[in-house]
């Protein structure tokens, strides 16, 4: 095996440092090889794909002869993020996923954007981590967007998720990097788990396990692999799979339910108080049956804030669970 | 002047989030002005509360048309303003990526939902806008290309420059494109600032304002600082940009003609005031746009000229 850590770019900064991205590569020795890359950190406040990308590597480098491919692993795409607990590149105060494709001739952040592309647009498969925010836990899932479902989802299901949430078209995410990638052809699948800001080490082995199976399944991993579980599909084009429970006024909310939970019409997920008065403002309850799929981690909300998110039971019955 | 509350909800240890409007005139619902919907958006709040104080005394004067009225919301989000921060308190999102808003989304969703309830019927809205980038602007409006655009309406600004451009995906979830699918007339107005007040591009914001309210026949008004706008397309825009990092000394600014060749800038190192780049202009032109910070990051768009052949 070749392993190599390199830069995908590299510039002078304003004051005595110089801005780079990293790559790890792990590499078979010999033959044409397909190549599958990791992708973390677009979002600064998002950990959960750090452990996966150790993860990764590691037990590559423990059964080394086992690779058949190119594993390239990127683990901080906006490392000043990263370095600064800032979901956004800071000094710009931009979404990095907000950029894509990018611009070689544009400012410092269009030309990453574009270096980030040419740099991914020949793999076989993108894994694009993010870890939701710091308000929300999700749980372990793939977001496809439906003009890409039938090139994805093949993948997705072998990605050992929870669930595979395949959302309806949207103009502002045409800036994003996933689908920047697969409007060029490259298969990216976009992670959504756990919570910003922390890691879910059992989440990260879920999805290490996940990886194996589709490197598995492009012929890069030879080696055994685990059996993996079969997603829910929510084929939610229309967006009528999904309940959004938002807090009716500013509190502090206490969630009684946590993520993955299954629930029933009229139970009670939390409940919005107020510290100064020592009332309870709202009692949070699921206005259907189904999967809370997402829950409400910070406690302080504002009218409008979301607090979780169930998947119906139609879309569970659909799915024989 | 009627003031009125726009949209209003309860904060938990801070007063109510409230959304002000001022109202001039009876009748139609002509025109829409909307100021600061950022947290930085001083310059833009600023142009709107000097609109506020001219239509007072007009209204008094009798000079608002009959049959026609005016509401001027200074500030969307007086909660990031009043905390120093650009974006949304809570979740650090953006009010003008939002629109046309859901009421019963997350709260910057509600939020443009809210204005956007009340301003989407105006016959003509105004966007007081900013840039991301800190810099200066040559005073102008600006157009979205959605097919919707009327060129001779935006010439009754009376502002130098008109300046056209392509949407990008994340235009189409802000106030201007929204009102202009809704068939509002919209413009969005850029004069030279944000963070920083210059009252001499407020007071041409205001005049612009004013003019255009005469020419539509909204407001009995003597235009005043009236000039023929010329139209650009913002792809003939030329960037003139660093291709060092380090201290920003700028020696040109918006609104100067420079000549190809001519030194604008030079970018040193912060350490020992070696100069790295002498920035000089690429055209004869007219520089729309200068950055303005003391640092400069490879890459940055120190400048944007209008080169004279596209004039």
């Amino acid at each position: 095996m070749i392993e190599s850590i390199s830069d995908v770019v590299r510039i002078p900064l304003p004051v005595g440092e110089e801005f780079f991205i990293k790559k790890h590569r792990l590499e078979a020795e010999g033959k044409a090889k397909k190549r599958i890359c990791i992708v973390t950190g677009i979002h600064g406040d998002e950990l959960e794909g750090q452990y996966v990308c150790y993860e990764v590597a590691h037990r590559i480098k423990l059964a080394q002869e086992n690779l058949n491919g190119i594993v390239d692993i990127y683990p901080a795409m906006n490392p000043f993020g990263i370095d600064s607990i800032t979901r956004g590149i800071p000094a710009f105060d931009l979404d990095m996923n907000r950029i894509f494709p990018g611009n070689s001739d544009g400012d410092m952040n269009e030309y990453l954007a574009s270096e980030i592309i040419k740099e991914l647009s020949d793999a076989d498969v993108v894994l694009d981590i993010h870890a939701s925010n710091i308000f929300l836990t999700e749980t372990p899932q793939v977001r496809i967007n439906e003009v890409s479902v039938s090139s994805l989802l093949p993948l997705a299901v072998k990605s050992n998720m929870d669930l595979v949430w395949i959302h309806g078209a949207s103009t502002v995410l045409e800036s994003t990097l996933a689908y920047s990638l697969n409007s060029k052809g490259t298969k990216t699948l976009v992670v959504e788990m756990g919570v910003g800001m922390r890691i879910t080490e059992e989440y990260g082995e879920q999805l290490t396990e996940g990886i194996f199976s589709i490197m598995s399944e492009l012929g890069i991993w030879t080696g055994e692999i685990c059996r993996t579980r079969q997603p829910i599909i929510a084929q939610d084009n229309d967006g009528t799979d999904v309940c959004y429970l938002n807090a009716a006024c500013a509190g502090v909310y206490m969630k009684e339910r946590k993520q993955g939970s299954f629930v029933h019409k009229g139970d009670t997920i939390g409940k919005i108080i107020s510290p100064l008065s020592g009332e309870i403002l709202e009692i949070v309850r699921a206005p259907e049956d189904g999967l809370l799929f997402t829950v409400r981690e910070y406690p302080v909300v504002d009218e409008g804030s979301l607090m979780g998110r169930i998947l119906k039971q139609k879309v569970l019955s659909e799915n024989n669970v | 002047m009627k003031i009125s509350e726009i949209y209003s909800f309860k904060g938990l240890y801070r007063d109510d989030f409230r959304v002000t409007g001022y109202e001039f005139g009876e009748g139609e619902k002509s025109i829409c002005i909307v100021g600061s919907l950022r947290g930085n958006e001083y310059q833009q709040m600023y142009v709107c509360s000097m609109l506020v104080k001219k239509l007072k005394k007009l209204e008094e004067a009798g000079k608002i048309s009959k049959g026609s009225s005016i509401m001027i919301i200074p500030c969307g989000n007086p909660y990031s303003v009043n905390i120093k921060k650009r974006f949304w308190s809570i979740d650090n999102t953006d009010i003008n990526r939002m629109f046309p808003g859901y009421g019963l989304g997350e709260t910057t969703q509600r939020i443009a939902d809210g204005i956007f309830n009340v301003i989407k019927e105006y016959k003509y809205g105004v966007q007081l806008a900013s840039f991301y980038m800190p810099g200066h602007f040559v005073p102008q409006v600006r157009m979205m290309k959605t097919g919707n655009e009327n060129i001779d309406l935006a010439r009754k600004f009376g502002l130098p420059y008109i300046v056209l451009h392509n949407p990008r995906p994340f235009d189409t979830t802000t106030l201007n494109y929204n009102w202009q699918i809704w068939d509002t007339e919209a413009f969005s107005i850029y004069t030279s600032s944000t963070e920083k007040i210059n009252k001499e591009s407020a007071g041409q914001g205001v005049d612009s304002v004013l003019n255009f309210m005469a020419k539509e026949g909204i407001l009995d008004y003597e235009s005043s600082g009236f000039v023929a706008s010329k139209i650009v397309e913002s792809e003939n825009f030329v960037t003139i940009r660093s291709n060092s990092a380090g201290f920003l000394d700028s020696i040109a600014k918006a609104g100067d003609k420079v000549i190809k060749g001519q030194v604008i800038a030079y970018i040193s190192d912060p350490y020992t005031s070696d100069v790295l780049q002498t920035v000089k202009s690429d055209y004869d032109g007219i520089i729309v746009f200068a950055y303005d910070s003391p640092l400069a990051y490879m890459n940055t768009a120190l400048f944007k000229i209008i080169p004279e052949k596209s004039q």
